[in-house]
């Protein structure tokens, strides 16, 4: 569904990614793990369009898409729920939803109800500024409002962070329902326990490379991963 | 005599706090200041003497002035609209990337741009306009209003109101308040931000311009360089009440004109535009998030 071939991006002099291959089949969970600064953040805004690659290919659904707005990304049905959440923190719950579905505004109604539905406490705050959200809160938002767009493929950049265990145990079975119904996930985790045995496949990242890729199962016995990212 | 400086303060004051919106709003997006925003005034005040000759000349001035006025304004709006959306295409848009400082650099650009292809187009040499409103004034309490203040007043309010709803109402205008709070993150919600940016310039510069025309017809003279006093007025009402944040723009808009209006009044005529300067300075010392400049506390 999405595959990234050799792709290379670079903020100014600095090369962040340096010929990555991914790829995700329809239906999947796949995980992406590394330490700070290995390119994980970057691959997602490279796929995303916020980040141009200085070279290589990304095709989704069978369409190129590097050198697409970003805007035009999400209108392709690839959504992204960034890292830090960044939620609108000035306009309401129920406004941030509505500018989820900014590009496909059909049903919004019914689309805000199955998301008050997920998470029913976005319902009782939704005229609330989402600034005033707990963290757990915003992150249920952030993903509330990337699913408004009806996106085919969702991008989840550290969905876990900062959020008490109770809220990442939340996230996680989220993840899983959200795939269960169809939707395919290429997930960012620093909490790469739960990462890999949530996600079908998964890939290493290492200095802007691809060090190690395999099923989740795979990885979580592999030597090197234990020691490095599950403190073992 | 203190209700008259109020209507004559509250009448400068809703035309700063019109052209004011314009800076306060690309602040809020794109957290730079639009210097060739009082040209933007400038050339609506010209156009309005332009459509008004055509008016005139055809007739229609004469049968029905309203109308015409009425006309005059909506066409001197769209033309700075096309200009507003122009500059920011050619002139700020490429600098999009580029260091704070360049697109800034740029707006100076534009401004002297914009005078001299003024100067050259229309000559150095005041233009009047054409002073048809009458000495129809309404009193009360001792005070009387001309209806051309009633006019800009009236007008102002309205579109003031206008936008308020706009961006608290409308699709767009949700879009341009989440543009200006995570640019990127719009983006990534599937906002066109280019699109976003235009018409955040094309609205800023049509208030303006109708700015441009009603002053034009309430002081009855124009010139290339009033720009550039009225643009830095605004620019302090936009940071009197807290740039980049709306109704502060409003507010500081209106405060100023009080202030000058009473200032010339009780204190001194000659410093007419010293209190401007003087009210930025102070802002700038003791509030520099201005009157309104406070922002909901983000959790991080």
């Amino acid at each position: 569904m999405l595959r990234l071939s050799e792709i290379h991006t670079s903020y100014g002099h600095i090369k962040a990614l340096k010929g990555i291959d991914i790829e995700v089949m329809k239906g999947e969970i796949v995980c992406l793990i590394g330490s700070n600064g290995a390119g994980k953040s970057t691959a997602l805004m490279t796929i995303s369009g916020v980040l141009k690659p200085d070279c290589g290919k990304i095709e989704f659904n069978g369409q190129q898409i590097e050198g697409m707005d970003p805007h035009e990304i999400v209108g392709l049905g690839l959504s992204q729920v960034p890292e830090g959440r960044r939620i609108f923190p000035r306009l309401s719950v129920l406004e941030n939803l509505e500018m989820g579905a900014f590009m496909n505004n059909s049903g919004l109604k019914e689309k805000i109800k199955h998301i008050f539905s997920l998470f029913p406490v976005l319902h009782e705050r939704s005229n609330q500024p989402s600034g005033t959200l707990s963290g757990g809160e915003q992150q249920m938002l952030a993903i509330g409002r990337s699913l408004m767009a009806n996106p085919k493929m969702l991008l989840l950049d550290e969905p876990s962070l900062g959020l008490a265990p109770i809220m990442v145990s939340k996230i996680f079975k989220t993840i899983k329902e959200l795939n269960i119904e169809g939707c395919t996930i290429l997930l960012v985790e620093q909490n790469a326990r739960a990462a890999l045995r949530l996600a079908h496949r998964a890939y290493v990242l290492e200095s802007g490379i691809v060090k190690l890729h395999g099923t989740g199962e795979e990885l979580l016995h592999n030597e090197g991963v234990r020691k490095a990212y599950l403190g073992e | 005599m203190l209700l008259q400086q109020l209507i004559n303060g509250l009448t400068v004051g809703c035309v700063y706090a019109v052209i004011a919106l314009g800076y306060t709003m690309v602040y809020g997006i794109l957290e730079f200041i639009n210097f060739a925003h009082g040209e933007i005034y400038m050339l609506g005040a010209y156009f309005g003497i332009i459509f008004l000759a055509l008016f005139t000349s055809s007739g229609l001035a004469a049968s029905n002035f309203p109308l015409a006025f009425a006309l005059t304004v909506l066409l001197t709006i769209l033309f700075c609209s096309a200009y507003g959306f122009t500059i920011e295409k050619i002139a700020y848009r490429p600098l999009r990337k580029a260091p704070r400082l360049s697109p800034l650099i740029s707006a100076i650009g534009i401004s002297i741009f914009l005078q001299n292809y003024v100067m050259i187009t229309q000559g150095a040499t005041d233009k009047v306009f054409p002073q048809k409103f009458g000495d129809a004034s309404f009193n009360f309490l001792g005070a009387s209003a001309t209806s051309l203040q009633l006019i800009i007043i009236f007008a102002s309010g309205l579109m003031m109101l206008g936008l308020h709803l706009f961006i608290r109402k409308t699709r767009t205008g949700k879009a341009m308040r989440a543009t200006a709070q995570d640019m990127t993150m719009a983006s990534l919600v599937g906002i066109n931000v280019d699109r976003i940016i235009s018409v955040t310039f094309i609205i800023g510069a049509g208030l303006a311009a109708a700015a441009g025309v009603m002053v034009a017809a309430y002081y009855g003279l124009v010139n290339y360089s009033i720009g550039y006093v009225a643009g830095i007025k605004a620019f302090t009402a936009a940071v009197l009440g807290g740039i980049g944040n709306i109704p502060g723009a409003m507010l500081g808009g209106v405060v100023l004109g009080l202030i000058e209006s009473l200032g010339s009044a009780y204190v001194s005529a000659e410093y007419k535009d010293v209190y401007a300067f003087i009210i930025l300075l102070i802002i700038l010392l003791i509030k520099p998030s201005g009157l309104l400049g406070t922002s909901v506390e983000e959790k991080v």
